[in-house]
This record gives structure tokens, sequence and C-alpha cells, in this order.
């Protein structure tokens, strides 16, 4: 028998090393905000959310949330199902273009809808001539969020659909269940809690987009700002209290996000050592 | 050779057709739109919009900036890897939850927190301006926040295939002799390393494109610390549109070479850990559940 393993000192001092390196990076950023935003009292933190700019952000970033998960989800579904249960031509070539916006930078994704929308692009004279607006107003917003949170339930979704083969769908249309009969009784309840945290992770992500939002946003305050825009304008007017009143709000999310996924994952371990 | 396989699994029409059209709408117009608009541009306007002084200067920061937020991640994504699958100790589960953290803050809270800590009065700061080191409105601030950005890649990578590793290597590589960092550098180094690799190119991708965590911390000043995604934002708000979309179609190339070299790292990768190559690489997902 041959013992492998670091002698205690070179493991203390790795996991130190490690330890030091998160602290820094990741619990200091993270303690910050919270630090700042109650650092003249609750009273102070609360008084943050009174602002009506303030509130009309945070309607602003609810709004282009609620329609860029659904939207989203009715994707990554259909997408899941396509590539996940069928073998085609193509298909890693499909899902590599699902990809595409994680590699794309967020002020890229705006500027392409500026370019599509605005009043000098290509639909701008068409747009303007019935006036509609789609860039510095809602719309844009809401397509900027689609375009950044586009890949995101698909690629939680693939995955787990791809890895689970046939054989329950195919029994379940052999005994006659209908398409759709099959998906929500027999597909859904299998990838119900990557289909949570896919949804969870697109919701962060759309109440968080600051790039790509911000480009096609225009800036006007009460109107077109989100949550993350609203913080930038706070914090360049030096009022750090509201700024990170208002990222504290987001970064709870965040938290919420990765609570989340440790669930989801330690459910799924439970599991598979239930099946071992 | 058929389009596809025989299946009598319904809907396959409906769901592909849906997302080519949802993915066309999406992603692919608007994308050729930038490439139609700068095509209007001509070659010789193109190549002096996107070779000036400034644009050469904007993407040396951002790819230098990128390269070495993504050699740190390399080397401490690596430990922090090694540290939670191989040792245990108080919290490991709350650590390893929070490494997803800047996956999952918004860009602009990580940015106004990065910069509030590494400013003069700031916690880290402060003591690092007392030894004559400044970071928050330097580049060495733009190396913070794209080291912060990047931070998930590298750990999320590798941890899977450490936690695959056969221990029994080991055991044999030390039962014949070798000493524990002979064995790590021989045995477990080279099991790890594609998967390092990848996690180095996907935070190297992802910090050049970064904008909300760095324009707080940046400082930006053209030529000096101004990023390239900074750049386009400036140009777009002079309306000097033809500037800002021959920027944009440079890095969307860039971009388009990154996802081709991630997804040929990523087959490589899977293939020296032994999955099935057509399969694996396309399916796993970046930033994925464990299950």
């Amino acid at each position: 028998m041959v013992v492998i393993g670091e002698s205690a000192l070179v493991r203390r001092l790795l996991i130190g090393v490690s330890v030091l390196f998160l602290g820094a990076f990741l619990m200091a950023p993270l303690a910050v905000v919270f630090a700042v935003a109650f650092g003249q009292g609750v009273a102070a933190y609360f008084a943050s959310f009174r602002d009506p700019d303030t509130l009309a952000a945070v309607r602003l970033t609810l709004l282009a949330a609620a329609i860029a998960v659904p939207s989203n989800l009715t994707f990554g579904v259909a997408a899941a199902w396509a590539i996940g249960k069928f073998e085609f031509w193509g298909k890693s070539f499909l899902i590599s273009l699902i990809d595409l916006p994680f590699s794309v930078s967020p002020v890229v994704a705006g500027l392409t809808y500026v370019l599509l929308f605005g009043a000098q692009g290509v639909l701008g004279p068409w747009l303007t001539s019935h006036n509609l607006h789609v860039i510095f107003a809602v719309p844009g917003i809401v397509l900027a969020t689609i375009f950044v949170t586009f890949p995101f339930i698909a690629r939680e979704l693939l995955p787990l659909m791809a890895a689970q083969g046939n054989d329950e769908e195919e029994a379940a249309i052999t005994l006659g269940a209908s398409g759709w009969q099959t998906f929500l009784k027999v597909t859904l309840p299998n990838v119900k809690w990557a289909l949570l945290y896919g949804v969870i992770l697109c919701n962060a992500r759309a109440m968080g987009e600051f790039g790509a939002v911000s480009v096609v946003s225009g800036h006007i305050r009460g109107l077109t700002d989100t949550m993350p825009l609203q913080i930038e304008v706070l914090y360049n007017d030096y009022q750090f209290v509201p700024a990170f009143a208002v990222a504290s709000l987001l970064a709870l999310l965040a938290l919420v996000t990765l609570v989340v996924k440790s669930a989801v994952e330690w459910r799924a371990g439970k599991l598979r050592s239930q099946l071992a | 050779m058929k389009f596809r396989r025989a299946s009598i699994i319904p809907g396959f029409g409906l769901t592909l057709g849906f997302t080519i059209f949802y993915l066309s709408l999406v992603v692919l117009v608007p994308l050729s739109a930038t490439f139609f608009e700068a095509s209007k541009v001509g070659w010789h306007q193109f190549w002096h919009l996107v070779m000036t002084p400034r644009a050469l200067a904007a993407y040396g920061l951002s790819f230098g900036a990128s390269l070495i937020g993504a050699a740190l991640n390399f080397v401490l994504g690596t430990l922090v890897a090694w540290v939670l699958v191989r040792y245990s100790f108080p919290f490991k589960r709350v650590l390893d939850s929070l490494v997803d953290l800047p996956f999952a803050l918004p860009t602009a809270v990580a940015g106004i927190a990065l910069t509030t800590l590494y400013a003069k009065t700031g916690w880290f700061g402060a003591p690092l301006a007392s030894a004559g080191i400044h970071v928050a409105f330097t580049r060495l601030g733009i190396v913070v926040a794209l080291t912060f950005v990047g931070l998930p890649f590298v750990v999320r990578t590798v941890q899977p295939v450490l936690e695959d590793l056969d221990k029994e290597l080991e055991e044999a590589a030390a039962s014949l002799g070798a000493g524990r960092w002979q064995t790590f550098t021989r045995v477990v180094y080279p099991a790890i390393f594609p998967a390092a690799v990848t996690g180095f190119a996907l935070a190297f991708a992802r910090g050049v494109g970064e904008y909300g965590s760095v324009i707080f911390i940046a400082g930006n000043m053209p030529m000096r610390t101004e990023i390239a995604p900074l750049l386009i934002v400036t140009k777009l708000e002079e309306y000097d549109y033809a500037g800002a979309t021959s920027i944009a179609v440079v890095m969307l190339v860039i971009s388009f070479v990154f996802l081709l070299a991630i997804n040929a790292l990523q087959r490589w990768s899977s293939r020296r850990e032994g999955h099935d190559v057509r399969e694996a690489p396309a399916l796993r997902p970046a930033f994925g559940l464990e299950v």
C-alpha cells in the first residue's frame, strides 16, 4: 500500500493560497457592496428606493426580464428537443451558432441592434415613417436583453436531454401518447431541475445586463434606464449609498442563483448515489 | 446522405423550424446587418478606420490585459480546482458555490465594487497605495477586473477532470518511486492540461469583449486605459457609425476565431479524457450544472 498525498504543510499552504485568492477576488467585492449600501445605516439604505428614477429602473428591469426569459425559455425547450432528441446533419454547427452570443462582446451586440433599428440603420427610415421607436426605447432594451441571455436555457437543457436518450419517450409514443403528452409527462419531469436553474440563471443575467443595454438605451432617466444603468448614473453622481443599495439587490439575486445551482446539483448527486 | 436519422418521436420539424427562425431573428440577422453596414464603408476606408493608433492601442490593451488575467486564472484556477477536489476544509462547499459568482453577478455591480475596493481609500487600495501601487484607474485595475470576470472558467473546466482522474495512476507512480511533485507534473498535469487550456481560452475570450466591470475601474483615457469595447461606445456617442461598425467587425471576427478555437480545444480535451468525440464537446455546457 502506497500512501499518496501531500504533507500537511503543503496542503495547508495550498488551501491558504486558494482561500486568499477567492477571498480577495470573490468575497471582498461581495462584502463591499453590502458594506457601502448599509454604510450610513438601514434608513439611508431604504431611502434609496424612494427615488422615482430608481423605481422606474426597477420596473423596466422587471419588464425586460418578464419578456426576455419566457421568450428564451420557449426557444430553449424547442432547441433542446430538436437537438437533444434527433440526429441530423449540421447539428454541431447549429450548436455553435446557439453559442455565438456567449462570445460576442455585449457592446457589439447592442451595436448590431442600433445598426438594424437605429435612425441611421437598415430599418430606421421605415420605423420612423411608422412612428415606431426601438432604439433609445423599451423594445431595444428588451431585444438586447434577449440576445445576451439567448443561449442559457438551451445550454442547460441540451446536455441533459441528450444524455437521457430517447428510450422513455419512444416507449410513451409506442403506448399511444401524443408528442405533447410525452413532453409534459415524460421529458419535463426528467429535466425540471435543470430547467429551473436555466430559468433562474437566464433571469439573473437578463436583470444584470449592462453593456448591450447601455448601447441601445440612450440613458433617458426614468424612462430607459434599467437597474444596472441606474447604478452607473448614481455612482457617477457620487451617490454611493443609493448606487450600492440598487447593486445589493442584484447581488442578492446573484447569490440566490448560486444557492439554486448548489441545491439542484446536490439533488442530482443524491439521485445518482441512490441509483448506484 | 440523409438529412436526419428516422425516429418515431414527433415534433422534429416544428421545434427545429422554430429554433432556426428564432436564432435567425435574434442573432443571425442583426449580426449580418453589422457586416452589411461595414461593407458600405469600403475596404480602403475600413482599413484606415480600424488601424488608427487609438484603435490599435485599444486592441492591444484588451488583448494584453485579458491575456494576463487569463494566465493568472490558469495558474490559480488550477490550484483552486485541486484544493476543492482533493482536500477538505471548513466552508469548502460555500467557497465552491461562490466560484460561480462572477458569472451570476452583474458586471456593473462587479465594476463599482472592485473600484471601491481598489480606490485610494478602499480596503485594498489604501494599503497598496502606501506601498506605491495604484490599481484603480490604471491598467492594473483592468487586469484585476478581467481576472475577476474570468475566474470561474478554469476552475470549472479542470474540476470535473480532476474528479474523474483515477487515483490508482498516482499510486502507481508513487509505488514506482516518483515523488509527489514528479507525480503531479508527469501524471496529473498532462491529464488536466487540455481542460485548463480550454478554461484559459474561455476566460481570455470573455475578457476581450468585457465592458461593464472594466469601465468603472479603468480610468478610460484614450491610448492608455481605453479598452476596445469602450472605443466602440465612444465612437457611437460621437455618431461615428462607420468607425464604431468597423471596430465592431474586427471584434466579431476575433470572436468567431475564438469560438472555433474553443470548440477545437474542447474536442481535443474530451478526446484526451476518452469521451465520445462526436457527442461530448459541443453538448457539454460551458457553465452548466454537474449532473
